[in-house]
C-alpha cells in the first residue's frame, strides 16, 4: 500500500522529524490537546507564585510540595484507573482514612510491627475495593450508588476504629518513614541517571525492534529530542531536591506507581481491557472480555491505592484523626485526574494526569498558604482552575468532532 | 459453475420464537469461493438464519452440516471453532482505541515478559489490511475517526484473524456512502477471490448484484427462492422477496395465543 492509494482527506504523519512536527501541529489545531495545555498551565501558576513570592521555587518549598501531593495523589491513581472504566469512586476518601486508622491502631494500641500494620491497612483497602466492586457488578448498582453508600459507611468505620481517644500518634520508625525518609544527594542523582538509562533504553529497543519488523519508526530526531527532554527534567528534579533536604521516598512511591499504572494501562492485556470496557463494554464483551471482572478488579485495585495514600498522609501528619480522609481529599483526587486530562466518560485518560492535575492543585494550594490567602479563596481558585481545565477539555472536543475524532 | 460440495448446509431450519414461527424449513448452501447474497424483506427471518449459523440461537429442528459433517453450533465458540467468523451490522469497535487494537481485542498477543506484543500484531495487522486491500492512514490510527466504510473495513478485518473458511457479514453497506460502499463491495470480492466462503444480508439489491453468486430469498420464515445472480433481473428478486405473481403462495403458520 503506498500513499497514493490512500483517501487524500486522511492525513498521516510524514516519515522524519518535520513530518512528526506537522502532525503535532495539525493534532494540537483539531484539539488533540494531550498535555500541553497542563503543563503550560503548572509553568503559569509557578511563574506567578514565584513573582508573587520567590520562595515559592526554593528547594524547602518544592520539597513541602510533593509531600503534600504524595497522599492525595496516590489516591488519584486509583481514580484515573476508575474513571477510565467510565466509573467513580466517591469512597476512596473515606477509605483513605479508614485504611490509614486500622494501620494507626492495630500498631500503637495492638503492639504489631509497624510493616505488618501497613500490609493490614492496605488489605483494608483490598476487601473494601472487591466488596464495593462486587456490588457494582453483581447486582448492577452504578457504582455513585454503591460507593456514595462506601462513602458514609467507611466514615462511621473510622470512627468506631478509632473509639474514644480520637486521634492516634504515630511514632513507629517504619510507618513514619515512609514520609519522612529522605535519600542524600548522591542517590538523588543516581536514581534520575537510573530513570533516564530506563526510559532511553526502552524507547530505542522498542524503535530497534520496530525497525527489525519492518513497521514505520518514530523519527531518531524525535526519540533522541524527547530522551533529552526527560533528562533535563529529571536532573533538574535531582538538583532541587538535592539542594534541600533529599529526594523524599514518599515522592519515589509517588511516581513509582504513576509509572507502574501507566504501564498496566498501555502495555498489558488486562490494561487494554480497561479501556475497551471504558470505550464501548458490548464491543468488549462480544470479543471475549470478562467485563465483570476487568470491573471488580479495577474497583479493588483503586481502593487498595487510596488506602496506599491515606497511610502516606498519615505517615506525614504523624497521626490519625476522626478528619483523616475527609475535607478535600475525594474531591482534589478526582479533581487532579480531570485536570489532568483523564475523561468522566471512560476510555481515555492516563495515569499521568494524576501527577499532573495533582501538581496544579497542590501547587495552588501551596502558593496560596505561603502568600497567607485565606481558605476561602484558596477552594474558589482552585474550583475555577477545575471548570478552566474541563472547559479547554469540551472546547477542544469539539475540535475533535469538527476532525471526526471525538 | 462447479457443483463442488457446500462448505455450509443447512437442511430443514425451523425456529419458533413463542407465537412467532420465525423460520419454517429453510435451506441453505454456502460454498467456498462464492458469495451468497441473503435477501428478504423485513421479517423475513435472515437475521434468524444468521444467528442460527453463527450460534447465537439454536434451531428448533433441521440440520446443519459444514465441510460435509453433521455437526451441532450451540454457541458463538462453536461456530468459529469450526471456522465461521461474523461480522454484526453494529461493528462493536471500540472508538477510543485504534485499528491494531480493535483487531486484537480481546486476543492480544504478549511476548515472553507478559507485556503486550506491540510489534507483532502491528505487523500482522498491517499485513492483513493490505491483503484486503483496506486502505487507512496508519494502523495506529483510533477508530473514531475512521469513515463508516474504513470501520466496516476493520470489522471485517477482524473477524479475518481467526483465518475462518465461511464469513457472514449482515447488512455490511448499511449506512455507507457511494464510496464507501464500492469500498466493501471490493473487500466482499477479495475475500471470495481468496477461496472464502461469503454470505451477505442485504437490503440493497443493487449490492447484492454487485457481488453476489447465488441470491437466496427468504420470505415469511420461508425459502422462497434460490436464483443465479447472473441470469436473473431485479424484477425476479423483488417479485421474490415480496411473494407478487407467486402461484402458490404459502402464508406463515401463524399460532393464535390463547
Amino acid at each position: 500500500m503506498t500513499a497514493s492509494d490512500l483517501d487524500p482527506r486522511l492525513v498521516a504523519d510524514e516519515p522524519r522529524l518535520r513530518g512528526a512536527w506537522a502532525g503535532f501541529r495539525r493534532r494540537l489545531g483539531q484539539g488533540e490537546l494531550g498535555t500541553v495545555p497542563i503543563v503550560l498551565g503548572i509553568a503559569i501558576i509557578w511563574l506567578i507564585f514565584w513573582f508573587a513570592n520567590d520562595r515559592f521555587l526554593s528547594a524547602d518549598n518544592l520539597t513541602n510540595l510533593v509531600l503534600q501531593i504524595a497522599g492525595t495523589g496516590t489516591i488519584s491513581v486509583g481514580v484515573v484507573l476508575v474513571l477510565l472504566l467510565g466509573e467513580i469512586d466517591l469512597s476512596v476518601g473515606q477509605l483513605s482514612g479508614l485504611a490509614a486508622a486500622v494501620m494507626a491502631v492495630l500498631n500503637v494500641q495492638h503492639g504489631v510491627p509497624g510493616w505488618l500494620a501497613i500490609i493490614a491497612g492496605l488489605l483494608t483497602g483490598v476487601a473494601i475495593g472487591a466488596l464495593q466492586g462486587f456490588w457494582v457488578t453483581r447486582f448492577r448498582i452504578p457504582a455513585f450508588v454503591v460507593t456514595l453508600a462506601g462513602l458514609l459507611a467507611w466514615l462511621g468505620a473510622l470512627l468506631l476504629v478509632l473509639g474514644d481517644t480520637g486521634t492516634v500518634n504515630l511514632s513507629d520508625k517504619t510507618i513514619t518513614g515512609l514520609a519522612n525518609t529522605f535519600f542524600v544527594p548522591l542517590d538523588a542523582w543516581l536514581l534520575a541517571v537510573v530513570v533516564i538509562a530506563l526510559y532511553a533504553g526502552q524507547k530505542l529497543w522498542d524503535r530497534r525492534k520496530r525497525s527489525a519488523a519492518g513497521l514505520p519508526v518514530v523519527p531518531l530526531r524525535l526519540v533522541v529530542t524527547r530522551i533529552v527532554v526527560l533528562t533535563v527534567a529529571a536532573l533538574a528534579t535531582a538538583a532541587v531536591l538535592a539542594a534541600g533536604r533529599g529526594l523524599p521516598l514518599a515522592l519515589v512511591i509517588f511516581i513509582g506507581l504513576v509509572v507502574g499504572v501507566d504501564l498496566l494501562i498501555k502495555r498489558t492485556r488486562f490494561g487494554r481491557h480497561i479501556l475497551a470496557v471504558g470505550g464501548n463494554a458490548e464491543a468488549a464483551r462480544r470479543a471475549g472480555i470478562k467485563v465483570d471482572n476487568v470491573r471488580l478488579l479495577v474497583f479493588t485495585i483503586t481502593s487498595t491505592l487510596a488506602a496506599a495514600g491515606g497511610i502516606l498522609a498519615a505517615s506525614r501528619q504523624f497521626a490519625v484523626s476522626q478528619s483523616s480522609g475527609g475535607s478535600d481529599i475525594l474531591l482534589n483526587s478526582i479533581a487532579a485526574a480531570v485536570i489532568g486530562g483523564t475523561s468522566l466518560f471512560g476510555g481515555r485518560g492516563s495515569a499521568y494526569s494524576a501527577l499532573l492535575g495533582m501538581l496544579v492543585i497542590g501547587s495552588i494550594a501551596n502558593g496560596m498558604d505561603l502568600l497567607g490567602v485565606e481558605s476561602s479563596t484558596k477552594f474558589m481558585v482552585t474550583g475555577g482552575v477545575l471548570l478552566l481545565a474541563a472547559t479547554v477539555d469540551a472546547v477542544s472536543r469539539r475540535g475533535r468532532q469538527a476532525a471526526g475524532r471525538a | 459453475m462447479t457443483e463442488s460440495a457446500p462448505l455450509l448446509e443447512l437442511r430443514g431450519i425451523s425456529k419458533r420464537f413463542g407465537a412467532v414461527q420465525a423460520l419454517t424449513e429453510v435451506d441453505l448452501q454456502a460454498h467456498a469461493g462464492r458469495v451468497t447474497a441473503l435477501v428478504g424483506d423485513n421479517g423475513a427471518g435472515k437475521s434468524t438464519l444468521i444467528k442460527i449459523i453463527s450460534g447465537i440461537i439454536t434451531a428448533d429442528a433441521g440440520e446443519y452440516w459444514f465441510e460435509g459433517r453433521r455437526v451441532h453450533v450451540d454457541n458463538p465458540q462453536a461456530a468459529s471453532a469450526l471456522g465461521i467468523a461474523t461480522v454484526y451490522q453494529d461493528l462493536a469497535l471500540c472508538d477510543n482505541l485504534d485499528v491494531v487494537a480493535n483487531l486484537y481485542l480481546g486476543n492480544e498477543e504478549t511476548s515472553r515478559d507478559q507485556l503486550l506484543d506491540e510489534t507483532s500484531m502491528e505487523k500482522r495487522a498491517s499485513s492483513i489490511l493490505t491483503r484486503l486491500s483496506v486502505s487507512i492512514p496508519s494502523v495506529r490510527t483510533q477508530v473514531a475517526s475512521l469513515s463508516g466504510g474504513q470501520r466496516q473495513s476493520v470489522a471485517i478485518a477482524r473477524s479475518m484473524l481467526g483465518q475462518p473458511k465461511l464469513v457472514l457479514l449482515d447488512e455490511p453497506t448499511a449506512a455507507l456512502g457511494v464510496a464507501q460502499t464500492a469500498q466493501v463491495l471490493e473487500l466482499i470480492r477479495t475475500l471470495r477471490e481468496q477461496g472464502l466462503g461469503v454470505v451477505v444480508i442485504s437490503h440493497n439489491l443493487a449490492d447484492v448484484f454487485e457481488v453476489a453468486d447465488t441470491i437466496v430469498v427468504l420470505r415469511l420464515g420461508r425459502q422462497v427462492d434460490v436464483l443465479d445472480a447472473r441470469q436473473t433481473s431485479s424484477g425476479e428478486v423483488v417479485a421474490a422477496i415480496t411473494g407478487a405473481g407467486s402461484r402458490n403462495d404459502q402464508h406463515p403458520v401463524e399460532v393464535t395465543e390463547q
